[in-house]
């Protein structure tokens, strides 16, 4: 039992600390696909621009508005990081490395991410802002539709290896990588999961040019940073998914622990979200509804009629 | 799909381009002659104060942020008794140099005027007054005005005809 308290805590605190590590990697990043720098005064190559975020967000006036609707407006941050760290409980890092050893993971995976979109509502409404409201509103269609096809996609995967245990998919993996049988499902699940963390090109809800910043436009101080860690953690979580669903997880070549290999397969697709950010531009509203649900949604059920139908034909 | 993956591809391969930051305190980004930066008085190759305190600036300023008081010397030589630039109202636009008849007041190539305290922002004319000549050298604005001042008497300018003696007949 102790073991377990060991892993929540050792879970928490890398995955915070890297949420927190991400805002100086993406400034970075960002920075090297555009010709710049990036933070390189505070510390060692600028990696001190975290602390002074922090301490920045900590110390910043947490302005609650008048005109707000108090409890629900600071319970709204809150909902986006305790949903998406819940949705970790299930990752398997490496052999052993996980909090609950679930039989039903991806479910509860699609249960918890879902459960992010009430942040946003939530904080779009209680703000009573009008842009504060039309970024909610924006956030809650681009859910709905984006999360039908999310896990649709995934059942791909459950339908090759035959199980929603996320170890004994990673465990099915150790021939061949998912994402070549399941390239669709991989690339609908990708564009799924940058639309579920509202990352750019996909940053509707908060379209700072069209709406002030969405639905977190009345949102200050650390309430605001809740939001912030909450988007990271997201990436992290997505990215995560990713790895262990179509990428082998903690599979590799021996010569580095298992952990590592998860670890670094991670980072490359958090990078990937950054590159992503540098590079696309936002669709227009009614694009991304229109994509999601006359191109992607077909697709995904046809990924999983195509997946289903060949998994029958071997076994037969 | 492809256009998108070429674009990511595209910036991707921006990371093994050169950077074009400008490190700044260490590096300073060259600045054009023209730039438009702190104001200063000026000074003309004797060392005199250019400036004749004619108000033009001041009139010129949209923002309100020049004041100055003009006086004369005991040869009839003006010059301004205070000039003062509130900088944290000045918006750079210029006008004033291109106001002023004496090429006195000069916007200079130096951005570096920052301050912890607002009230360091105005500047007084021993702030403003610098030992140069600034932009337009050689320019001495006695040496060309009709006015009679010390070591120089009417129709002595640079290109002026002596003064026409209204009294008598010849020519």
């Amino acid at each position: 039992m102790t073991n377990a308290w060991w892993i929540i805590g050792g879970v928490l605190f890398v995955l915070l600390n890297t949420a927190a590590g991400l805002i100086w990697l993406e400034r970075r990043m960002l920075a090297l696909w555009q010709d710049r720098y990036g933070p390189n005064r505070a510390g060692p190559f600028g990696l001190f621009i975290v602390l002074a975020d922090t301490l920045k967000l900590f110390f910043k006036e947490d302005w609650i508005p008048p005109f707000a609707d108090k409890v629900v407006f600071v319970f709204a941050p809150a909902v986006v990081v305790a949903s998406v760290l819940m949705s970790f409980v299930i990752v398997p890092f490496a052999p052993g490395i996980v909090v609950a050893d679930m039989n039903i993971g991806i479910l509860f995976f699609l249960a918890m991410s879902s459960l992010g979109v009430y942040s946003i509502v939530l904080g779009g409404w209680a703000s009573n802002n009008k842009y504060a409201l039309l970024g909610a509103m924006r956030g809650a269609s681009q859910m709905i539709s984006y999360e039908v096809f999310m896990g649709l996609a995934l059942m791909g995967v459950v339908v090759l290896s035959g199980t929603f245990n996320l170890q004994q998919i990673v465990e099915a993996q150790r021939g061949l990588w998912f994402f070549i049988p399941q390239l669709l499902g991989f690339m609908i699940f990708m564009v799924a999961g940058i639309a579920e963390t509202h990352r750019l090109p996909f940053d509707i809800p908060e379209a700072e040019s069209e709406l002030v910043a969405g639905f977190h436009s009345e949102y200050s101080g650390m309430k605001f940073g809740m939001f912030f860690i909450g988007e990271y953690l997201g990436i992290t979580l997505i990215s995560a998914m990713v790895v262990t669903l179509y990428f082998g997880g903690w599979l590799g070549p021996a010569f580095l622990p298992p952990v590592i290999w998860f670890v670094i397969k991670t980072f490359v697709f958090i990078s990937l979200f950054i590159l992503l950010r540098a590079s696309l531009p936002r669709p227009r509203y009614d694009q991304l509804m229109e994509y999601g649900w006359k191109l992607l949604f077909p697709l995904s059920l046809l990924n999983l009629l195509i997946t289903a139908a060949i998994k029958l034909w071997l076994n037969t | 799909m492809l256009s998108l993956l070429r674009s990511m591809w595209l910036v991707f391969l921006h990371m093994f381009h050169k950077r074009d930051t400008y490190q700044y305190p260490e590096q300073k980004a060259p600045l054009p002659a023209r730039w438009r930066g702190r104001i200063a008085l000026t000074r003309d190759p004797d060392g005199d104060e250019r400036c004749v305190g004619c108000y033009l600036c001041a009139a010129a300023c949209p923002v309100d942020c020049i004041s100055l008081q003009a006086t004369e010397d005991e040869h009839g030589r003006r010059y301004p008794e205070f000039f003062r630039i509130n900088f944290s109202r000045c918006i750079f636009c210029g006008f004033c140099e291109e106001a002023c008849p004496t090429y006195a007041i000069q916007l200079l190539p130096d951005f570096e005027m920052a301050e912890y305290n607002r009230q360091n922002l105005v500047y007084e004319k021993q702030d403003l007054l610098i030992p140069s000549q600034g932009k337009y050298p050689g320019y001495n604005y006695y040496k060309v005005a009709g006015l009679a001042i010390k070591n120089k008497d009417k129709g002595e300018a640079q290109d002026e005809e002596p003064p026409v003696d209204i009294k008598s007949l010849l020519p």
